[in-house]
């Protein structure tokens, strides 16, 4: 069983609600980055999300903007990324996901990439624009190398297409609770309950809901209907408000703790 | 991902998946996958609908002023010393640039589709004009995204584009030029595409966009061919247009691609130089590679982001081209070469002082080509031009670096 499964596996036999925490790789440093995935995970993010940063990031909104430009600047690349998840690997427990857009991941090439993630310990692999239709060639290679490839779903997603990510994706499926780019809400929006039953009913993968997730009280009303919430934009956040202080990994764990309902805010 | 264009009723499609060759697809999140396969059905549903056509043609006709006439630069081909040079003036419909052929075409198609909201964006403003004009005349809601450095240059522009009802929306990130416009409407789109189309101006972006834009310009070419061979007995020798997106040059190439014998050059822009964040030119310092929605040649680094790029002129100044030029230019059917601002800027001012034409900028680069190939030719040889805009749009910042403001042309070395 992957790490991703038995992950989801034992969320479901605790009845606990996962949380998937997302941060932008090198914001502000990849030497900074370890130290937060570090925390991440001792502060008990069940899934590790790792966003490689690209130039034109089209499906973010203005705090992954802005992170990946800080992160592009610090000069951090895919290869760079994967150095860190290599280094960082042994030290966490909880499964780790590159999130990425697909050029980078292109221009390094799939057997390339494929090879290096296996080695750093990679254990899933989302890509925002390589819908169902275009993953073919890196979800069968990720495949034979036991790298789950993950899909996302949106409420525009069709029955057909909920059916041949469920059929191709490993891991989770991850269910986009709105239209729209990445960025945090004061609520979870009503077409996210809707989409979750609507993949429930294709597929018995595990299912995280992400997009606009900020507060503990949006991951206990997921925790109603799926099995994890990812958190991402206003992680990002607190790492930039944070990211020149000497406690920010202390900042993040307390963000972690707070969303995951331990201590107060 | 390799197989050929398929050829049915006369018609070159790309494969069911959007690919010409290796390049091409649908690279878009995951939002906007099934309303994009909504939007490749009522296409191909609409140029099948002889009422939409005639609807489309009308327009075309009576609004926007086609045909547009093909007019032999005797002026300037004497300039020249060599073939005869052909201008297909595009310049002279409505709005002033080919944009608008495209831009009724989609408006047209959202409307059936009913959608109320267009979204746009523009790179010189001559497809954010032609956007907001084809709204007022259907009654659609526009939000036009411009790159802030392109409004400066192309401040008319705003301001035709703000008359025509249209709003025009700011975009201060990345490099503040077209591409970032391009991810400011999609970020827009993915929010709101349920009531909203976004009408695409160029031959780029996934599939169905590079097929449709490419039909609703081919009329460029289909006009063309037929007036070149009325005028001057025959098919030209060689065809010029500047590659930005490359939807003008695909509309002229498009009548004559199973003309063997004809030439087929696309111009991008040298800029300053060719070195990494100073030109457009991305047959010349590109690879493969996904951008916006499409796999084609791309400026990129080694870790695959994309790389700065210049030109004087807004509308070729982007870093991908339209994936069936990718595939006219491996397969051999097409040229690429590239002209530096410096030639432009000369050419600009050759065909404004010999014929009485102000070029776009974009369009002045097929122009300073084609003089250079005219002698190559020699007299007995005819060229063909897109024209694919006017100038007026232009002549500010043209004076600016005329009187020696900073943005210096660079010069082809």
């Amino acid at each position: 069983m992957s790490r991703l499964a038995s992950t989801f596996d034992a969320l479901r036999r605790q009845h606990r609600t996962g949380l998937v925490t997302y941060v932008t790789a090198g914001d502000p440093s990849l030497r900074v980055s370890a130290d937060i995935l570090r925390t991440l995970d001792r502060a008990g993010a069940d899934v590790l999300e790792v966003g490689v940063p690209f130039s034109d990031p089209l499906a973010d909104g203005p705090v992954i903007q802005r992170a990946s430009e800080r992160a592009l600047a610090a000069g951090t690349t895919l290869a760079g990324v994967l150095d860190l998840i290599d280094r960082t690997r042994p030290e966490i427990a909880a499964p780790i996901v590159v999130f990425s857009y697909a050029n980078p991941i292109l221009r390094m090439g799939l057997p390339a990439f494929i090879e290096r993630a296996s080695r750093a310990g990679v254990d899933g692999v989302l890509v925002l624009d390589l819908p169902i239709e275009e993953a073919g060639a890196l979800q069968q290679q990720l495949g034979r190398a036991d790298i789950d490839m993950i899909f996302l779903l949106s409420p525009t997603s069709t029955t057909a297409r909920i059916r041949r990510a469920a059929t191709l994706g490993r891991g989770f499926l991850y269910a986009i609770s709105r239209l729209g780019v990445t960025g945090a809400r004061d609520a979870v929006a009503r077409d996210a309950r809707d989409l979750v039953a609507r993949i429930r009913a294709e597929s018995g993968l595990p299912v995280a809901l992400g997009f606009g997730v900020s507060r503990p009280e949006h991951v206990t009303e997921i925790g109603q209907w799926a099995d994890a919430a990812v958190v991402g934009s206003a992680l990002v956040d607190v790492i930039a408000q944070h990211r020149e202080a000497a406690d920010l990994a202390g900042r993040v764990e307390q963000y972690v703790r707070w969303m995951k309902g331990v201590v107060p805010a | 991902m390799t197989q050929q264009i398929v050829t049915t009723c006369g018609r070159r499609d790309p494969d069911e998946r959007g690919y010409y060759g290796a390049f091409g697809g649908r690279y878009v999140p995951e939002t906007l996958a099934a309303p994009i396969e909504e939007l490749a059905a009522a296409y191909l549903a609409a140029r099948d609908d002889g009422m939409f056509r005639q609807t489309l043609d009308d327009l075309l006709h009576h609004y926007a002023g086609r045909p547009t006439p093909v007019y032999e630069a005797r002026r300037l081909s004497g300039a020249a010393g060599g073939a005869r040079i052909f201008l297909k003036r595009e310049d002279l419909t409505h709005t002033g640039a080919h944009k608008i052929n495209n831009a009724l075409g989609q408006a047209l198609l959202a409307r059936r589709m009913g959608k109320r909201r267009i979204v746009a964006e523009t790179g010189a403003g001559q497809h954010g004009v032609a956007t907001a004009t084809a709204c007022a005349l259907l009654g659609l809601s526009c939000d036009v995204y411009m790159g802030a450095e392109d409004m400066e240059r192309q401040a008319l522009n705003v301001f035709r584009m703000e008359l025509l009802g249209a709003t025009v929306r700011r975009v201060d990130g990345g490099s503040r030029t077209l591409k970032d416009a391009i991810n400011e409407a999609m970020r827009d789109w993915v929010a709101t595409v349920r009531d909203t189309h976004y009408l695409l101006g160029s031959v780029l972006g996934p599939h169905p966009y590079p097929l449709m834009v490419r039909e609703f310009q081919s009329i460029i070419g289909r006009e063309a061919r037929q007036q070149i061979i009325a005028q001057a007995g025959r098919l030209p020798d060689a065809i010029v247009a500047c590659v930005g997106g490359g939807s003008n040059a695909i509309g002229i190439f498009d009548a004559f691609l199973e003309d063997r014998d004809v030439r087929l050059i696309g111009v991008e822009a040298g800029g300053e130089a060719i070195v990494s964040g100073r030109h457009a030119a991305r047959f010349a310092g590109g690879s493969p590679g996904v951008l916006q929605g499409t796999r084609t040649y791309v400026l990129q680094d080694a870790a695959g982001n994309i790389e700065a790029t210049h030109s004087i002129s807004a509308g070729l100044d982007y870093a991908a081209v339209g994936p069936e030029h990718a595939w006219l230019r491996d397969t051999g059917r097409a040229e690429y070469t590239w002209i530096s601002d410096r030639d432009a800027l000369e050419a600009f001012q050759q065909l404004s002082k010999l014929e009485g034409i102000l070029p776009a900028l974009e369009s002045a680069h097929a122009v300073a080509y084609a003089t250079r190939v005219a002698r190559e030719l020699g007299r007995d040889k005819i060229m063909l031009v897109n024209l694919s805009g006017r100038g007026d749009k232009d002549v500010q910042s043209v004076a600016k670096v005329l009187s020696g403001g900073n943005e210096g042309p660079g010069t082809r070395e």
